[in-house]
């Protein structure tokens, strides 16, 4: 996982990425609970399967399920607003702990 | 038959969860179907659609709440989580905005994202085409106002699909479902399974008006309408039987296995994915004979990493809690080809490169797994078992790439042990000449020892009569390796099919075998079936 502020323009921005290791890619279970998480910042959130885009609201089920993503793609995220870093990073880290929580991920 | 309606029909079906059931039965129509209505001003159609999908998602969500096990929850959750985002109904509230009635602009909408999904050349994403269906349709109801059809506990349903979040709604209590269409891999299949409601798919089409009762018997693959007196006692008297076994059977689940005069069997249980290992008590067993690892390999530019690997193995191990967990390595090829990794267009594939043929050819994936097993062997008796040995010289060069991996990891700093090296007895040149080979211990793969001893491939059904489990032939070989691994000192079970199968369990008893590695859902009438045997009796 890598990840770095930014600050262009008037509010805060930041990026990470991290590696889809969840068996069979980036299934309903785990696209709601990325949704999930995205929601709970204020910032606005993206996701993309490269660097340069084309980036998807991660904050909408249908659009994230709708990338389709395979096992091992690498996930990048940018955010936008006050929480910009907070998002980013529990982004990541929710991918890289394999959608891990109080049920493990499953 | 006009009118008849007491006469009895069979209808043929595959079933795809077992079992048998009578009860009242009930069609389920599409209940879809949008009556011709004047549309209202874009604004009233737009509050009829609002209105539809939250009275969806409270449905959903009640659902939710009583659905208990997970693959039940995933499922609604899906569909709660889509109808909360405003993108999925954006295009619906725009052709309203532009005259369209609510439940024409909510068709097209789902239409389109529904033709994403099917496109889609995953199988999992391929399979949410079916969720979008059933969440398109029960908006269509609530935009309709039709309740849909009640159904009364213990029903036998009859209809042409069954979106999941419908079978879910029914109260089964001793009912079945039969389906025109379905597939086994479809989640209704899989939930028929889980809560053991018997099911059959692909049921041929009749006219069934007039007919109020039914059976659903997937050990003959029917559907009966109406069964006649003769029938319903049949059915009475196989389903009493029926429920007898399964008692007797859930009794033994807890004990450990022994034959009627106390000789202990040790019963050990084949996995291919650590989550069929989340419902079944490890208490229940003596411990893993096979863990299958195919799902780590899904091309060749996809091999999951040694770190991932020996997580999932730590899994396996935590579970099984001290008790041995036997991992065989990656057993491509045959019926199991993987892109860039088995070799293509071979005119044999069962005769060619596999097993540990495949993976002597690719020592990189075949050494990172042996690293990530060494590993995880820290955490309790892991043993590695190698596939379709065949010379005494590949078991060799398997030992010597696990010593290296071994080696290698230890100058790394990084912990491991090295694990017992055993191998897959299945190659008929291994069978007869087992006392050659040094292998820790023995597992016998039934199925393809049957092929390879039959000459008969496993995929063919005209050639089943002659891959008869029980032919002498077959015993024989088990016989053999079974006796020259005891003269050897070295333990022996065996993994295949046969070993779940409680008609061959007299006849593996017999040969000697005491170590049977069998599915999950038959450790509890193989022990009710070594109950029953009662060594040194004349076999049955």
């Amino acid at each position: 996982m890598t990840s770095e502020s930014m600050n262009v323009g008037a509010l805060p921005r930041a990026r990470s990425c991290a590696v889809l290791t969840h068996e069979g890619g980036l299934h309903a279970r785990p696209a709601i609970k990325l949704t999930q998480l995205a929601k709970r910042f204020e910032s606005a959130v993206w996701i993309a399967l490269a660097e340069q885009g084309p980036w998807t609201d991660a904050k909408s089920i249908a659009r994230v399920m709708a990338m389709k993503t395979p096992h091992m793609a690498t996930l990048y995220f940018v955010a936008e607003g006050e929480d910009a870093d907070a998002a980013t990073s529990a982004l990541a880290n929710l991918v890289e702990s394999d959608f891990a929580d109080d049920d493990n991920g499953r | 038959m006009e009118g008849d309606a007491t006469a009895v029909i069979c209808l043929r079906g595959t079933p795809v969860s077992p079992g048998l059931a009578r009860g009242p039965l009930i069609i389920v129509a599409d209940d879809t179907q949008s009556a011709s209505r004047e549309g209202g001003s874009a604004e009233e159609e737009a509050a009829r659609m609002h209105a539809a999908i939250a009275s969806a998602s409270v449905e959903l969500e009640t659902l939710m709440e009583r659905a208990g096990d997970d693959d039940a929850q995933t499922i609604l959750a899906f569909q709660v989580a889509m109808l909360a985002d405003p993108v999925v109904a954006e295009p619906a509230f725009a052709a309203i905005g532009r005259g369209d009635r609510a439940e024409d602009a909510w068709r097209a909408t789902m239409r389109l994202q529904i033709r994403h999904y099917h496109e889609a050349d995953d199988l999992y994403f391929r399979a949410r085409a079916s969720d979008l269906r059933d969440m398109r349709d029960r908006v269509l109801r609530k935009l309709n106002g039709v309740a849909a059809t009640p159904i009364a506990p213990g029903s036998i349903v009859v209809a042409t699909d069954l979106p999941p979040s419908r079978f879910l709604e029914i109260a089964w209590d001793g009912g079945g479902v039969a389906l025109r269409h379905g597939s086994p891999n479809s989640h209704v299949a899989m939930l028929a399974r889980s809560r053991g409601v018997p099911m059959l798919i692909g049921v041929e089409d009749a006219d069934l008006c007039g007919h109020t009762e039914a059976i659903i018997d997937t050990d003959n693959a029917i559907l009966v309408l109406s069964p006649d007196d003769k029938l319903a006692v049949d059915f009475a008297s196989r389903q009493q039987g029926a429920e007898i076994l399964r008692a007797e059977a859930e009794r033994y689940l807890n004990v450990a296995a022994a034959t009627a005069n106390g000789e202990r069997v040790q019963i050990l249980i084949n996995v291919a994915d650590a989550t069929e290992l989340d419902a079944f008590d490890p208490a229940w067993c003596d411990g893993i004979g096979l863990v299958r690892t195919e799902l780590m390999l899904r091309d060749a530019n996809d091999v999951v990493s040694e770190e991932k690997q020996y997580q999932s193995y730590c899994r396996i191990l935590r579970w099984a809690n001290g008790r041995p967990v036997t991992i065989r390595t990656l057993d491509a090829g045959g019926d199991k080809p993987v892109a860039g990794y088995t070799i293509d267009g071979e005119a044999n594939p069962f005769l060619g490169m596999r097993g540990l043929r495949l993976s002597l050819l690719h020592p990189e994936v075949f050494i990172t797994q042996l690293r990530a097993l060494a590993r995880a062997a820290l955490l309790g008796p892991l043993k590695i078992m190698v596939p379709m040995v065949t010379s005494p010289r590949e078991l060799d060069r398997a030992g010597a790439l696990l010593d290296g991996a071994v080696a290698a990891l230890r100058r790394q700093g990084i912990g491991c042990a090295r694990p017992e090296l055993g191998m897959m007895v299945e190659v008929p040149a291994a069978a007869l000449a087992i006392d050659l080979f040094e292998a820790d211990f023995l597992s016998i793969g039934s199925n393809d020892l049957i092929q390879y001893v039959t000459a008969s491939s496993r995929d063919s059904s005209p050639l089943a009569p002659l891959q008869d489990p029980l032919q002498p032939a077959v015993l024989r070989l088990i016989r053999e390796v079974v006796q020259r691994a005891e003269a050897q000192g070295i333990s022996v079970s065996l993994c295949g099919d046969m070993a779940s199968d409680v008609r061959c369990i007299p006849a593996l008893l017999g040969v000697g075998l005491r170590s049977l590695s069998v599915a999950p859902s038959a450790v509890a009438r193989v022990k009710a079936a070594i109950a029953r045997y009662r060594v040194n009796e004349p076999k049955e």
